[in-house]
Formats: C-alpha cells, sequence, structure tokens
C-alpha cells in the first residue's frame, strides 16, 4: 500500500500527540489502512495515549490501540462502565485523543444509538461538517453479556451504524473479578471460587458473538490483541459496513485470570491455538468465514493444540490440573471440540 | 392560568387553534422545536406523544430521528448520547417507566445536558395502576432535573417550548421534565392556541447552539460537546477529589434557574399574550386569604373553581398552583403564603413514612418565619382517584375550622380514601 499522509497536523516534535486526532470541520478523506508492519510503527497513531492507568499487562488497552489503527477518520469512542472507562479518564485527566463519552453500565449500545442519530439529525439539517463521523463501541463482558446485553441486541435491531467492539476479560474485573455470563465453567472467580464441592464456575461461556450473528447484522467477527493483523482488518470492516458491527475481542486479565503479567500475548494465541476461541467472520453473505490462524488449524488439523495448554498458564484454572480433576479438564476439552466441530460444520471456507 | 395581554407579537388571531389533547400538544410543541433525536418507549397514558410524533417522522414533516428504543433506561440513554453530540434530545414516559430511567436521569442532569422530558403523571406499581398521580415524578425529586407541572393542555404546550428555552440556557443548562397529568390532561381535548412554526423556530433561536467551554489543552474555547473538532472526554471517572465540586456547580446552575424561567415567562407573554404567574407559582386570592391550598398539575383548576365559590360565600380562601417543583422556589412562595392562618397543602403522593413531598418544601419555605400558619397536608388522588370539587370544598371547610380553632390536631389527612 503506498504511503499516504494523515491527518492535516502531522505530529511535529514536542506536539502533543493528541493533536493528530483533531478533525478540522470540513476535512475530507479516509486515513489509509496501514497493514505493513514497519510503516505502521512509524506512523503511528493510537487514539488510546500512553498514561492510562489499566494494570501491567491488561490487553484491553492493546485492543484499543490496534482498534484505533484501523478508524477511517473523524470518529466517537462510547465507553461502558469498566476497567477500560475508569482506568482511562480519571478526572481531570484523560486517555483519549478522539472524542470520548461514558453514559452507564448497561447502555454502551443505546448512547451509541443516540450519537449516531444525532450525526444523522445533524448531517441531514447540513450541520455536520464531515461526510461521516463513525460511532465506536467499547464494552466489557459485563456490560456485553449481561447488563448490556438488552440495549446491544435493540440497537442492533434498530439497525443502527456503530461498530460495538467487546473487550472480554471473562469477568467483572473491575469489581473484582466475579462471574459473568462470560466467564469459562470451572474457572475460579470471587463468585464462583474453587470450594470442597463446586470446581468453580459451573456454566458454560454464553456464545455471545453467534448471539450477535443470529440478529443478521451486517457483520461480527472475533479477534485477539495476538493476531493483530487479522484484528485490525477486522475493525475496518465494522467500521466500513453500512449498519451495526460487532466484534468480540478475548482480552486477557492477568489479575483475574491469574498469570504472569508478560505472557497477555501468549495466553491470547493459545486460546486460538487450543480452539478455545477461533477466529472468524460472518456476514450475511457469505456466512462463518475462519480466519488466520484458526483457518490454518482447520486445513491442517495437526495444528490444534490440546486445552491444557490455554489452562496450564493460568491460576484460575490450577485446579484443573490436579490428577482428581481431570475428569473435569476432559469435559472443558469435549466442549471446546464440540464448539470448535460446530464451526468448522458451518464455516463456509472450512475444507469438508 | 393564562393571563389575557392586549397586543402579544402574535395576537391571537395569527395562532391556530387546534383541538388536541396534552399528549398530543406536546408532540406538537416537539415538532415546532427543531428537535433533532426522539427516542421513546411507550407507557400508558405518554403514549400518545410518541405515536404522534412518529407520524410526523413517518410524512416527512421533521428533520427528527426517531430512535424506538427497546426500553426507557435506553430511551434516557440514547437521549444522553444525543445530546452529548450536540443534538437537541427529547423523550417521554411515565410511572415505572421513569423508575426505569432513574439511572440515567442522574447522568443526564450531572453532564449538564439540556435534554426535554415529558412526563405524562401516573402512579406506580404495585399494584400496577395506569392513572395519574405525581409518584413518579416526587421519585425523581433529587435527580438535578428542573421540574415543571403544567395546569392545562395549553399549558403542555407552551411549557414543552419553553422547557426547550430553559434547559439551554447558558446559565442553566440542565435537563427538564415538563409534568401533565395522566389522562386528566394527557387524554383530555381542549381548545388551544399554536403559534406558527416560525414563531417557535424564532423563539428558540433556531436548531440548538453549542456553549463553549475553556479546557486545558486547547486554547481558544471549545464547543461542549463530543465533537471529532475539539475531542472531549464526557463522563469520566471522577473521585473524591473533584466530585464534590462537580457537585456544587450543578447546585449553582439550580440558583440560576429561577430568573430564567422568570424571563422565559415573560418572553413568553410578549410573544403569546399568555404566562403562568412568575412561572414558578401561581397565585390565585391569596392577598387577603385566611386559608390558602397549594396544589400542583390540573387539580389546580378546580381547587380555583372551589375558592371561586367559597369567595362569593364571603370565606376568604386562596390557591397557589406550584408550576415548578424544582428548584423549589421557597422564599417566593413564604411570601405569599406567611399571612394566612392555615395552609393546606395538597400531595398527590406521599412518602411512606414521612408526609408529601410538597409539605415537606413548604414546611422548610416558612420554618424561618416568626409569624407563620399552621400546615396541614393532603393526600389525595392516589392511582388517579378524582378530587372532585365537593372534596376540595370539604378540605376547605376544614382549614377555615382549623383557622378558627388557630389550632391543627392532625397534619396528615387523607382525601378521599374509604376509612
Amino acid at each position: 500500500m503506498p504511503a499516504q499522509t494523515l491527518p492535516q497536523i502531522p505530529i511535529k516534535k514536542g506536539e502533543p500527540a493528541y493533536k493528530l486526532w483533531i478533525f478540522e470541520p470540513g476535512w475530507k478523506g479516509e486515513l489509509p489502512l496501514i497493514l505493513n508492519p514497519r510503516q505502521l510503527a512509524e506512523q503511528k497513531r493510537p487514539a488510546i495515549l500512553p498514561g492510562h492507568r489499566l494494570c501491567a499487562g491488561c490487553a484491553a488497552p492493546i485492543i484499543v490501540k490496534l482498534a484505533s489503527f484501523a478508524f477511517r477518520g473523524p470518529t466517537i469512542v462510547v465507553n461502558a462502565t469498566g476497567c477500560l472507562e475508569v482506568a482511562t479518564t480519571i478526572f481531570p485527566y484523560t486517555s483519549w485523543a478522539v472524542p470520548w463519552i461514558h453514559n452507564a453500565f448497561e447502555n454502551a449500545a443505546s448512547t451509541g444509538s443516540g450519537v449516531e442519530s444525532a450525526i444523522k439529525a445533524m448531517k441531514k439539517t447540513g450541520r455536520l461538517p464531515y461526510e461521516h463521523v463513525d460511532v465506536v463501541i467499547f464494552g466489557g463482558d459485563g456490560g456485553t453479556f449481561d447488563i448490556g446485553f438488552q440495549a446491544l441486541s435493540g440497537a442492533a435491531e434498530r439497525g443502527h451504524d456503530f461498530l460495538y467492539i467487546l473487550y472480554d476479560n471473562e469477568a467483572y474485573m473491575n469489581t473484582g473479578i466475579q462471574r459473568s455470563g462470560g466467564t469459562p465453567k470451572f474457572a475460579w472467580t470471587t463468585t464462583s471460587p474453587v470450594g470442597k464441592v463446586l470446581p468453580g464456575k459451573m456454566q458454560h461461556k454464553k456464545p455471545i458473538a453467534d448471539i450477535m450473528v443470529a440478529h443478521r447484522i451486517p457483520y461480527v467477527a472475533t479477534g485477539t490483541p495476538a493476531h493483530w493483523l487479522d484484528f485490525i482488518k477486522k475493525v475496518r470492516k465494522g467500521i466500513e459496513v453500512d449498519g451495526p458491527a460487532f466484534i468480540h475481542a478475548l482480552s486477557p486479565c492477568d489479575r483475574g485470570w491469574r498469570h504472569d503479567t508478560a505472557i497477555t500475548i501468549e495466553i491470547a494465541r493459545r486460546a486460538v491455538d487450543t480452539c478455545y476461541f477461533p477466529l472468524w467472520e460472518w456476514t450475511p453473505e457469505k456466512g462463518y468465514m475462519l480466519t488466520d490462524r484458526s483457518l490454518a488449524i482447520a486445513r491442517n488439523p495437526k495444528l490444534k493444540q490440546p486445552i491444557e495448554k490455554f489452562v496450564e498458564v493460568q491460576g484460575r484454572f490450577k485446579h484443573l490440573l490436579k490428577p482428581e480433576n481431570r475428569h473435569l479438564l476432559k469435559e472443558l476439552q469435549e466442549w471446546v471440540d464440540a464448539v470448535w466441530e460446530d464451526l468448522l460444520r458451518r464455516a463456509t471456507n472450512a475444507p469438508k | 392560568m393564562a393571563q389575557a395581554v392586549k397586543t402579544p407579537r402574535i395576537p391571537l388571531d395569527k395562532q391556530i387553534l387546534m383541538t388536541v389533547n396534552g399528549d398530543e400538544a406536546v408532540a406538537y410543541a416537539v415538532k415546532q422545536s427543531l428537535v433533532d433525536v426522539v427516542a421513546a418507549y411507550p407507557i400508558t397514558p405518554q403514549t400518545i406523544i410518541v405515536e404522534k410524533f412518529s407520524e410526523f417522522v413517518a410524512n416527512g414533516e421533521v428533520h427528527t430521528e426517531f430512535v424506538p428504543v427497546e426500553s426507557e433506561h435506553s430511551a434516557m440513554s440514547a437521549c444522553v448520547g444525543a445530546a452529548a453530540a450536540g443534538a437537541r434530545a427529547f423523550t417521554a414516559t411515565a410511572a415505572n417507566g421513569l423508575a426505569l430511567m432513574w439511572e440515567i436521569l442522574y447522568i443526564a442532569a450531572s453532564l449538564r445536558l439540556p435534554i426535554v422530558l415529558a412526563v405524562a403523571n401516573r402512579a406506580l406499581s404495585a399494584p400496577i395502576n395506569i392513572h395519574c398521580d405525581h409518584s413518579d415524578a416526587y421519585g425523581m425529586r433529587d435527580s438535578g432535573w428542573i421540574q415543571l407541572f403544567v395546569e392545562n393542555v395549553q399549558e403542555a404546550y407552551d411549557t414543552t417550548i419553553q422547557a426547550f428555552k430553559i434547559a439551554e440556557d447558558e446559565r442553566v443548562l440542565l435537563p427538564v421534565a415538563v409534568n401533565l397529568d395522566g389522562f386528566f390532561l394527557s387524554h383530555t381535548l381542549e381548545n388551544i392556541h399554536m403559534l406558527p412554526d416560525e414563531a417557535v423556530h424564532e423563539f428558540l433561536g433556531g436548531y440548538r447552539k453549542i456553549p463553549k467551554v475553556k479546557v486545558d489543552y486547547f486554547d481558544e474555547e471549545v464547543p461542549l460537546a463530543i465533537n471529532p473538532a475539539r475531542p472531549l472526554s464526557f463522563g469520566p471517572l471522577d473521585l473524591y477529589d473533584y466530585y464534590f465540586e462537580h457537585k456544587m456547580h450543578q447546585v449553582e446552575a439550580m440558583k440560576r434557574v429561577p430568573e430564567v424561567v422568570r424571563e422565559v415567562n415573560e418572553k413568553w407573554y410578549e410573544l403569546t399574550g399568555r404566562k403562568y404567574g412568575d412561572g414558578m407559582l401561581v397565585p390565585y386570592e391569596v392577598e387577603d386569604a385566611d386559608v390558602i391550598v397549594t396544589v400542583l398539575g390540573s387539580t389546580a383548576g378546580t381547587v380555583r373553581h372551589v375558592v371561586k365559590k367559597l369567595r362569593r360565600e364571603g370565606k376568604k380562601v386562596g390557591m397557589v398552583r406550584i408550576r415548578m417543583f424544582r428548584p423549589f422556589p421557597h422564599k417566593e412562595l413564604a411570601e405569599i403564603l406567611k399571612n394566612a392562618k392555615v395552609v393546606g397543602v395538597m400531595d398527590r403522593g406521599i412518602s411512606f413514612g414521612s408526609y408529601g413531598p410538597s409539605f415537606l418544601e413548604v414546611n422548610t419555605a416558612l420554618y424561618d418565619y416568626k409569624e407563620k400558619p399552621l400546615l396541614v397536608n393532603y393526600i389525595y388522588g392516589l392511582g388517579g382517584r378524582d378530587a372532585e370539587p365537593s372534596l376540595v370544598e370539604k378540605m376547605f371547610e376544614e382549614l377555615l375550622k382549623d383557622a378558627e380553632k388557630g389550632v391543627v390536631e392532625n397534619k396528615l389527612r387523607f382525601l378521599g380514601v374509604r376509612e
């Protein structure tokens, strides 16, 4: 891809980085989608700036940063209550270089609906000084699987033009690691502790991305920060489609998953390698399409790793490695296999 | 009560005479107010507002984006998003729907978003009841919203337009709830005078204007909106080091509301020939009254009728209609009430274990006066029970007896309830 110029104010030495995200009224065009790693490193323009107070090893800011590499121009970010929101906007500071709004926990999608409707109304009356303003919503698993699901489903049904990115760290991490509808079976959390009778959470994870597929919105995908090129491309597609788009991003959390802060990306990689979290995208036209590593595994099943590889590096699953709990691990493996086989049957690009 | 003026800028014959119910009046007012986003969810007795407005949208009569949300919680959430993005936003609800919005009511006020909300007042469940009382509105008392109560359909129309003007005034920047009694006003037809569209546009100054503020990282003043030209963060985490000061901003903004309400009331008077007291309180026959009754909403019409009758009988009675409940005009009300012997405070809602919410306000208003009237709280009309003239008359008779005796034995009375 040829190098293209970035917004009207190139970063000068000593000039604050947020200025890159100032789109003067009348700005036209589209930011290039840079996929060349070197070029990306040179021209990087994350919408989330350094200085935020998310934990060392947290995947959420990586997900946001990668997503913002795919923004195509003026973009408004809506954020559900959660780690990302509280740790990036502690008044009087903000890490957001783009216009950003947080309303409450369960209403990021409806807040986004309002923002998008305002943009439309202004455009209709000639008051919007841009060709388009994109709306990107970030919500955690609590704000998406559970308390925010109604608002999300409603907004998807109404067909607002937004991209909803779920950063799924598989529990209510912001309030101290409580189980959510996104927590996997047998995971330890503070409200699904491993006790004498119960081996952690007793229910499987809700298939949130499949539920969004069932809404038949224009674009649904999964992604991880480890498969960053795949993720950036998917974010751009989600922004470009006309109507609601949903991306489910796995977001390892060293505090809640009890893993070393240095292996966040490695864990995300293992989640895909073990088929615990397959990478795919779905459109109404093409149906399920495997992408990146998951497509490679579908083509060469030998690449598929046992679930132990994902489980063994996380303290929340350590009880599964005890000899007396082998049957639990086996059950988890069987569930992962069943979901993966089901996906292979549905994926239009999987070898049959 | 609307008072006639000789030469309004738009004389009555240039105004449009329409027969509409309260909900339709609100819908027409919203239509004329150049609202950008309406997000609403159906609930009786508010539903006609959104039904009527949907017709305007379906017929292309408005530029408004209508967002038929999946709950009232999302209705207010969408209004917050829209208003933060610089739009003029409106929603309407009642009772349980308002209760579901509760969380976001606080957020709308704290983010200083000039949203207008019509509440077709209705009793809260349980038992489920669709008829009028003010328990829903009293529930949002502390949320930081301006609360106006209207007496008739004409006032519902007038006040909805005024609400945008008040909310968007840079001295205020607070959301406004326009309360109209469910069914008594929402579903009752009246002949009203509406302004031509252009007059409303002119009154509001066209589309919503975004105020500008100074923030640290921009040299110039920037629009107070989520705006790609000057990115701001709305709704951040605000801890013990700043939260209190931000709450003080709301306190200060509320203090500036009365002057703005007064001004808007006067401007409306010049334009249309209609005004409602000083915008906050509407007194009637209070000058020499021994007994004064305070009341909110449509019941004021009945009370006025009874006052008229009793005055003809030579009884010194009067009435004050409380049009603005938040911020509460304590001082102004006390000045009207202070010379009466007894004041009866009518509340169409109760704080269980205490008194009616407006009774607490009237007490607060009068506490500092050395000479002050005796106070009695009348809880009436819960769940839509009619406050018919005979009941109101009975209340006045009781109060007149109290005035004679100079002592009140039972401060909390229930009007029109079976024993």
